[in-house]
């Protein structure tokens, strides 16, 4: 990556951290309600690999903690605030939440609550990419977890069968919910996991951004190559619990503050200062500047907005019934 | 007119649609090279080839998923479950994907596929492969289920369950492919809301769906010429949703009501049928409305164990006499 590139990924990255943190006060103030995932910790991935790739032209798909993917790929994060807020102009209507961001025009098609469940999906699109004959190519970020879920070796297969344009991101945190993976897996090197599907694997550091970068690039090319699937994994470590609800009981904060040394943003920041690329002050106005956007536009827009209609509850369950009447009533033109 | 085969009818609804629209593909297992268990994707491999005819691997879950994701893209896949009782294993996805993205994403994606499936019992196939699950997908919101008792509806419904927007879901019956009818010429699409008047009666309306409107119409048959009773026989092609007028309209008249299923009873068709009833038209009735059904039990494989299990016609006939206190 280049420098100036850097500096913006800095910028993003640091959103990405401060709107996480401020959705979690937002929580605390019951303003969001349901469950929420938090990515904090694990931001060099989404960004590394996306860097790597075409955000807003790839199509991107992943599971329940999504808000930052979905920013990634060129959501408004006063969309997805709003829709945490479950208001009317939010990303999904208020109808999704949390765990159900989507941005189709972005190509962000969506956070989905099903461990594992994403993967066909994700190879599905692959399927439409090939059939349409586009350039784009589908990335599914997952968890370390989902690959213990059957649809994940289902997919792999027909993945490398049919050699689909797909991406498979593994997102390796160590932890399922509040299992540790050594605890639930037999293999905790998921890379190794994909060799039994001819799917060429890599595996690297997920906290150093330019080290994701740098495999992610090599795997988007590969996968945007035709040459069929690529499977990724980083190594990564998320600061809060698996939701909101979890106080972390199985795993010291010995351990957290070990991973904690090794900050995916600390680390860009210290290495750009480093190369006189940034100043500590200008890092503190960029986080002060940063939390004024959030304070001052997104929550702004999410406390101001309208809820949903209750008169709408049923919108959106079936196709706008006036597109539809030749099928329903069988009476095409 | 041409009188043809339920799986002809559902082949040559397939091929008239891949043949308009290229992003109209199907898949499952043994659909392609093989030719389908039942033959319903006969010939459109050679025609159409693999990347639009896929023979999938025996992973449910898995390429249901993929249609569903491919189907976000616009493409249309007709997506084939060779035996309903392996659908509980892409349940997942039918029911918290394809039924739910449109609503958890504001309108954002749509997953318009189709997904047919062969259940029913047929002849001593046993508990794990002879189960009859609509009830279990007609209580999905977002999931609209039809399901043909004739060829005509089994090529009408498919070409409007391609065509339309929403997720669809298509019951087969094992033992009904075979069934010749008359199938229109010309290109046709059954509705997908509503049900048909499959005999006119005055006396009682028999409702069925699939296979049972062939028990209720051999009953009717009965009734009429024993019995001098009339029924009215409704077909119930529609699931989800069931039609709320058609049922109203048909018991207000007759005053009298029984609905066949080939499922079990608890949480079946029948109790959503006559739920319809109460709501719509209770006053409208003079005696209590019966279902019949099967009984609770895993399927069993002894043949008079397995016809025990199952109605037929004469339990309509039965129901009907003993709503006339003639039985």
């Amino acid at each position: 990556m280049k420098i100036d590139d850097k500096k913006r990924v800095l910028r993003e990255m640091v959103l990405h951290r401060r709107f996480e943190e401020r959705c979690y006060q937002a929580y605390i103030e019951r303003k969001i309600g349901g469950f929420l995932h938090l990515y904090p910790g694990q931001e060099a991935c989404c960004n590394g690999v996306m860097e790597a790739a075409r955000p807003g032209h790839d199509y991107v798909i992943t599971g329940y903690r999504d808000h930052v993917h979905a920013i990634k790929c060129g959501a408004d994060p006063k969309e997805v605030m709003a829709e945490l807020y479950g208001k009317e102009t939010g990303s999904s209507k208020g109808r999704g939440g949390s765990m159900h961001i989507f941005d189709a025009a972005h190509h962000f098609m969506g956070g989905y609550a099903l461990v594992g469940g994403p993967f066909p999906l994700a190879a599905g699109i692959a399927k439409a990419i090939q059939l349409k004959g586009g350039d784009e190519i589908a990335i599914c970020f997952l968890g370390d977890a989902a690959n213990n879920q059957g649809v994940f070796h289902e997919t792999l297969n027909m993945a490398a069968l049919w050699k689909l344009p797909v991406l498979f991101v593994c997102e390796n945190n160590l932890y399922g919910i509040g299992t540790s993976i050594e605890r639930s897996t037999a293999v905790v090197h998921q890379h190794k996991r994909v060799a039994a599907y001819n799917i060429p694997a890599d595996e690297c550091d997920g906290q150093d951004i330019d080290i994701v970068y740098e495999h992610a690039r090599k795997a988007v090319d590969h996968v945007r190559s035709g040459n069929g699937p690529f499977f990724l994994e980083l190594m990564t470590y998320r600061y809060r619990g698996h939701s909101m609800s979890d106080a972390r009981s199985y795993r010291s904060r010995e351990e957290e503050e070990v991973w904690k040394q090794r900050d995916p943003i600390l680390m860009l920041r210290d290495r750009l200062i480093t190369a006189g690329a940034l100043t500590m002050a200008e890092f503190e106005a960029l986080e002060k500047e940063t939390d004024a956007y959030i304070e001052n536009e997104v929550i702004k827009f999410a406390e101001e907005s309208p809820e949903p209609r209750v008169e709408e509850l049923e919108k959106y369950v079936f196709a706008d019934r006036e597109t539809q009447l030749p099928w329903l009533t069988g009476k095409a033109a | 007119m041409a009188n043809i085969m339920y799986w002809e009818a559902i082949q040559r609804a397939h091929d008239e649609e891949m043949a308009r629209d290229p992003m109209v593909i199907c898949m499952g297992e043994d659909i392609g090279v093989a030719g389908g268990t039942y033959k319903a994707t006969k010939g459109l491999y050679e025609k159409y080839g693999p990347l639009r005819v896929m023979d999938t691997p025996i992973s449910e879950g898995g390429f249901t998923g993929l249609g569903i994701g491919a189907s976000f893209l616009g493409v249309r896949p007709i997506i084939e479950i060779m035996s309903v009782n392996f659908a509980w294993l892409a349940m997942d996805q039918m029911f918290n994907s394809a039924a739910k993205v449109r609503y958890m994403s504001g309108g954002q994606l749509t997953a318009p596929c189709v997904f047919r499936s062969a259940g029913g019992a047929a002849h001593q196939l046993g508990a794990q492969h002879s189960a009859r699950m609509e009830k279990v997908f007609m209580g999905i919101a977002g999931l609209r289920v039809v399901t043909a008792s004739n060829p005509k509806q089994a090529y009408g419904l498919l070409k409007s369950a391609i065509r339309c927007d929403d997720p669809v879901f298509i019951n087969e019956h094992e033992l009904m492919y075979n069934m010749k009818g008359e199938v229109p010429d010309g290109e046709y699409f059954h509705p997908l809301e509503g049900s048909d008047i499959a005999r006119a009666g005055t006396d009682v309306t028999l409702l069925g769906y699939n296979i049972s409107v062939h028990w209720c119409l051999k009953a009717a048959e009965i009734l009429d010429k024993q019995y001098g009773i009339s029924a009215e026989v409704v077909d119930l092609y529609s699931l989800s949703p069931l039609d709320r007028a058609g049922i109203k309209k048909s018991v207000s008249k007759t005053h009298r009501a029984v609905i066949a299923e080939e499922d079990e009873a608890p949480v079946g068709v029948g109790s959503e049928v006559i739920a319809i009833i109460n709501e719509e038209c209770f006053f409208e009735l003079d005696a209590a409305p019966v279902r019949v059904h099967s009984a609770l039990v895993p399927q069993p494989y002894n043949h008079t164990l397995e016809k025990a299990a199952i109605p037929d016609h004469e339990d309509v006939v039965k129901a009907v006499l003993k709503l006339f206190g003639k039985a």
